[in-house]
């Protein structure tokens, strides 16, 4: 049997790569098939949850909370020091300075990264802004979203602080953050699914030990990480209240 | 609980004696100097059953004025400022001890006197079909929103202490 893992679809396209190189690299050291699946988008990748051919993920936070409850999924481990945070960007052209100039029938551009969104929303709560009061057009990924902002089409964006950090040097100097989360208690999580239950332990001592060997740690640099470190249920128990705080 | 220390406090204060759900007082000494709620800023803490302080993320730390240490081990109420209503907070217990969750807006006390102003989530954590402690997630409110609440606060003061 091949197992599958996947890797949720707000990671910077540069570590394509970096992802297969690490699929090569827990195969060998789990001595086990595992095919790397890699998702266009979150609504294709949740359908496949939703069907069952997923046994690892490398899941954002709000999605991790869905798999722990609802699909019996363990979150192993998390990438050292790395927490998700969401930004709002607009245009350097544009006139308002902070979240209190948006006004009602404000366009935003957001993907689907429920997280992000959940976040995104919140920090527009002090402008009185909602769903229901803001023009929302959802895109497949964070690039897109920029590009309806710098091209007119789009007043603001949600998007992962790290998406916007990956963005080219003269798209971000186009660009300016309006408001960014500072929460530091949400983060991406490796999680591992029932049919391999019998090896999550081995999957959490290969990833947390994974920067002590020359070859684990060329494929942590091709992934942008520094380390892995475990996460506890407690842990992971936390992040889901939190998310559910947010809904 | 102790005292607040007048030594912890910036400007002319007030002086309050406070008297808790389970009987304990404090004396708490308060300004009017507001300590603006940051964008983007969310201040994460768990309780126990009890309201005993768990865990206080760095946000908390920052807005409350306190340590980590001063505040883990702590009841919630340390940051109970003498403004609020009782009926709010009984009203957020019932919920959270029913299993649900509470939202409203709270005008909170910190360590030097002054205050900040937040909306609050507040809401069960659950074991195996149990509730075993707490989450509350504070955001920054809506201006407008807040004066309402703060405006209903004062009359409910009113009815609490006529």
């Amino acid at each position: 049997m091949t197992f599958q893992l996947t890797v949720s679809p707000d990671f910077p396209p540069n570590h394509i790569a970096g992802w297969y190189i690490f699929n090569t690299w827990l195969q060998k050291a789990l001595n086990l098939p595992i095919h790397l699946e890699l998702y266009p988008s979150f609504e294709t990748q949740r359908e496949a949850i939703q069907q069952g051919k997923v046994d690892m993920i490398y899941a954002n936070p709000y999605d991790a909370a869905m798999l722990i409850r609802e699909k019996g999924f363990v979150a192993v481990a998390r990438p050292q020091g790395k927490t998700d945070e969401a930004v709002i960007i607009t245009s350097t052209n544009a006139s308002y300075a902070a979240v209190d100039d948006l006004k009602p029938g404000t366009r935003v551009a957001m993907t689907n990264d429920p997280a992000i969104n959940l976040l995104g929303m919140m920090m527009l709560e002090p402008a009185e802004l909602d769903s229901s009061t803001l023009e929302t057009e959802v895109v497949e990924s964070y690039p897109v979203a920029v590009k309806l902002v710098l091209q007119g089409k789009a007043d603001i964006a949600f998007v992962l602080k790290e998406a916007l950090e990956k963005l080219t040097p003269s798209t971000r100097k186009q660009l300016k953050v309006l408001v960014e989360s500072q929460i530091g208690d949400l983060y991406h999580t490796f999680v591992v699914g029932e049919r391999l239950a019998d090896r999550r332990e081995a999957i959490r001592d290969l990833l947390v030990n994974m920067h002590t060997g020359p070859k684990g740690k060329d494929v942590l640099e091709n992934l942008g990480f520094q380390g892995w470190e475990p996460v506890s249920a407690d842990e992971a128990e936390f992040m889901m209240n939190l998310i559910e705080a947010l809904k | 609980m102790k005292d607040m220390n007048p030594q912890d406090i910036a400007g002319e204060y007030r002086e309050y004696t406070l008297t808790y759900y389970d009987g304990t007082s404090r004396k708490v000494l308060v300004t009017d100097i507001e300590t603006p709620y940051p964008d983007g800023k969310l201040i994460v803490s768990t309780t126990d059953l009890q309201g005993i302080i768990t865990h206080a993320n760095q946000a908390f730390i920052d807005m409350s004025g306190y340590t980590r240490e001063e505040l883990i081990g702590q009841p919630h109420y340390i940051l109970r400022c003498p403004e609020m209503p009782k009926a709010a907070f009984r009203d957020m217990w019932e919920t959270i001890q029913a299993g649900k969750t509470w939202h409203g807006y709270v005008k909170n006390l910190r360590k030097d006197g002054g205050y900040y102003l937040v909306y609050a989530t507040v809401l069960p954590n659950f074991k195996d079909g149990k509730i075993v402690g707490y989450t509350s997630v504070r955001r920054k409110p809506s201006r407008r929103k807040m004066e309402e609440a703060l405006q209903a606060y004062a009359r409910m003061r009113e009815e609490e202490t006529a």
